[in-house]
């Protein structure tokens, strides 16, 4: 296996005292699409929050172990630049409300204060609304707000929103769970184009979009890390009998 | 199992139901009375005093004929400006503070002062402006005036600037935190603009609430029959000239208070109605 792009070690993640990740041990490999499967409340999403600092956000959260981009682990870093590189879309879509669909996508930039000039925001929101594939929905209707599109298209535009940063990772929380299904072929369509260009490391409990879309995936169960392996070989041969039992949908 | 026996009191209930839904009407009509007796009252009075001499000339001394409110117009716009520029960005900055942090003992004990400060009478914080800044300046003055009204304004604004932000979804703070934006900056450009049609709201319903305030005003701002720009010089004001009209001998004065009255119920009117307005059309659709 080549050099991973982020190594997770004997990480553990806690609420209060309530120990929600167990020694985790995991190696993401670049430009490929990795999920994280697993029943409801196993640790799954709070293992990706952990992945860009979102987790420790919540009062009482705390982690133990390391999380290392490349070499450098995640948490020596400031937690604003592991953002920067590591994008993050939610389970549910969430433009920013008060802000225009043109200015969604740059809001990363904005937000942030870094001053850019005309023609590279143009360039930055077409691009970026062309690799989450809505360019061609909304190019008329830029200046409209991001709220007024449909919920499929409010997702692609916060995939847009994370893709405009250039991150080397994208984090995605059940992206399609909040989704028709119309809507969640569209992003699973997408999200096998971007896999060519961004390392993908998304969370889903749907067993057959895990089967679809990743190359690797991982099965979590009760914040304990089961069976991580190519997805092909955990669908056919899987080494745990949990695993097993999860994919014929004995329990989940 | 016996059939339930058809209802021969049905019509009986049907009655009771008219009935019950009428008084409920009846009353609901009575809210809004005391509001549209006010009203008509103070237009059938005031109307005919409000002229445009009124609005744009100094008060006449007693026995002379015209004279207006022109620089108790004026004073209620300082003291309101005054007011605002002390206690729109402490009670925003508050508000926000609560609905933010939600537990600690800060929090609880700002909140439980602002509870407390929303019920001090307004005299009670006349006299504190007074030993406050009176007594301190050696002089009646709008800034004085202005303070007191600020007191009054914070509680109001802290409160709906608080419900408003708590209003705000948590998924909008990670969609600004996961794009590495820092948290002051998430605050200012995302969290705030978000809830800006409930924070102006309140700020428009504070300035409604102390636009009208007399009690405080009585020994800060004093009143002055000279239009006063300079802020630590006595400044009068609408509900001043309502009281010192209203309570002096003269008829003619009488009429000039229930033309102040009609200016000021105008512009208390036109604060509510705009914060209706404001809130319909900057709401924003999570």
């Amino acid at each position: 296996m080549e050099s991973p792009i982020l190594s997770v070690k004997s990480f553990c993640a806690y609420f209060g005292e309530l120990a929600v990740l167990n020694n985790v041990n995991l190696s993401i490999t670049e430009r490929k699409a990795t999920a994280i499967m697993g029943p409801s409340g196993c640790g799954k999403t709070t293992l990706i929050r952990c992945i860009n600092r979102m987790h420790e956000l919540i009062p009482g959260a705390r982690v133990s172990g390391e999380i290392l981009l490349r070499a450098e682990n995640l948490y020596g870093m400031n937690p604003i630049n592991v953002r920067r590189k590591i994008g993050m879309v939610f389970q549910k879509p969430n433009p920013f409300p008060t802000m225009s669909i043109y200015d969604n996508v740059i809001a990363g930039y904005t937000l942030n204060g870094i001053k850019l000039d005309r023609r590279d925001k143009n360039r930055i929101v077409e691009e970026s609304l062309m690799r989450a594939a809505l360019w061609g929905e909304v190019k008329d209707v830029l200046h409209r707000k991001g709220t007024f599109l449909s919920g499929g298209q409010q997702q692609r535009l916060c995939i847009a929103r994370a893709l405009a940063m250039n991150p080397e990772i994208m984090l995605l929380d059940e992206p399609t769970s909040a989704l028709d299904p119309r809507a969640t072929a569209h992003i699973e369509e997408l999200i096998e184009e971007l896999k060519k260009q961004v390392t993908i490391v998304m969370v889903t409990h749907n067993i057959a979009q895990a089967a679809r879309i990743s190359d690797y995936t991982a099965f979590i169960y009760l914040g304990e890390l089961i069976e991580y392996g190519t997805t092909q070989k955990m669908f056919t041969v899987p080494q745990d009998k949990r695993t097993e039992e999860y994919l014929s949908g004995k329990f989940g | 199992m016996s059939v339930p026996a058809a209802a021969p009191n049905i019509t009986y209930r049907v009655i009771k139901d008219r009935l019950f839904q009428a008084l409920m009407l009846f009353f609901s009509f009575f809210t809004f009375l005391p509001l549209l007796l006010i009203i008509f009252h103070i237009v059938q009075n005031g109307i005919a005093v409000v002229d445009w001499e009124f609005l744009t000339h100094l008060p006449r001394p007693v026995g002379e004929v015209g004279g207006g409110i022109a620089n108790a117009m004026v004073g209620t716009l300082m003291l309101i400006a005054i007011a605002s520029v002390i206690a729109i960005p402490l009670g925003v900055c508050a508000g926000v503070y609560l609905a933010e942090q939600k537990k600690g003992i800060v929090c609880y004990l700002v909140r439980l002062c602002v509870e407390i400060l929303h019920g001090v009478p307004s005299i009670v914080i006349g006299i504190i402006a007074y030993a406050w800044v009176v007594i301190t300046l050696g002089t009646f003055s709008a800034l004085s005036g202005g303070i007191a009204l600020a007191i009054m304004m914070l509680p109001v604004i802290v409160r709906s600037t608080e419900e408003t932000i708590k209003l705000i979804p948590d998924t909008l703070r990670e969609a600004s935190l996961s794009l590495g934006v820092p948290y002051y900056r998430t605050v200012l450009k995302v969290i705030i603009p978000a809830g800006m049609s409930g924070i102006a709201t309140g700020i428009l319903i504070s300035v409604a609430r102390v636009g009208g305030e007399t009690a405080p005003l009585l020994f800060t701002a004093f009143g002055s029959p000279f239009m006063e720009v300079n802020i630590f010089k006595p400044v009068n004001s609408l509900p001043l000239v309502i009281f010192n009209y209203a309570t002096s001998p003269y008829p003619e004065w009488h009429a000039l208070a229930w033309g102040a009255s009609f200016v000021l119920v105008a512009f208390v009117l036109l604060l509510n109605l705009s914060a209706k307005f404001l809130t319909r059309k900057w709401k924003v659709q999570f």
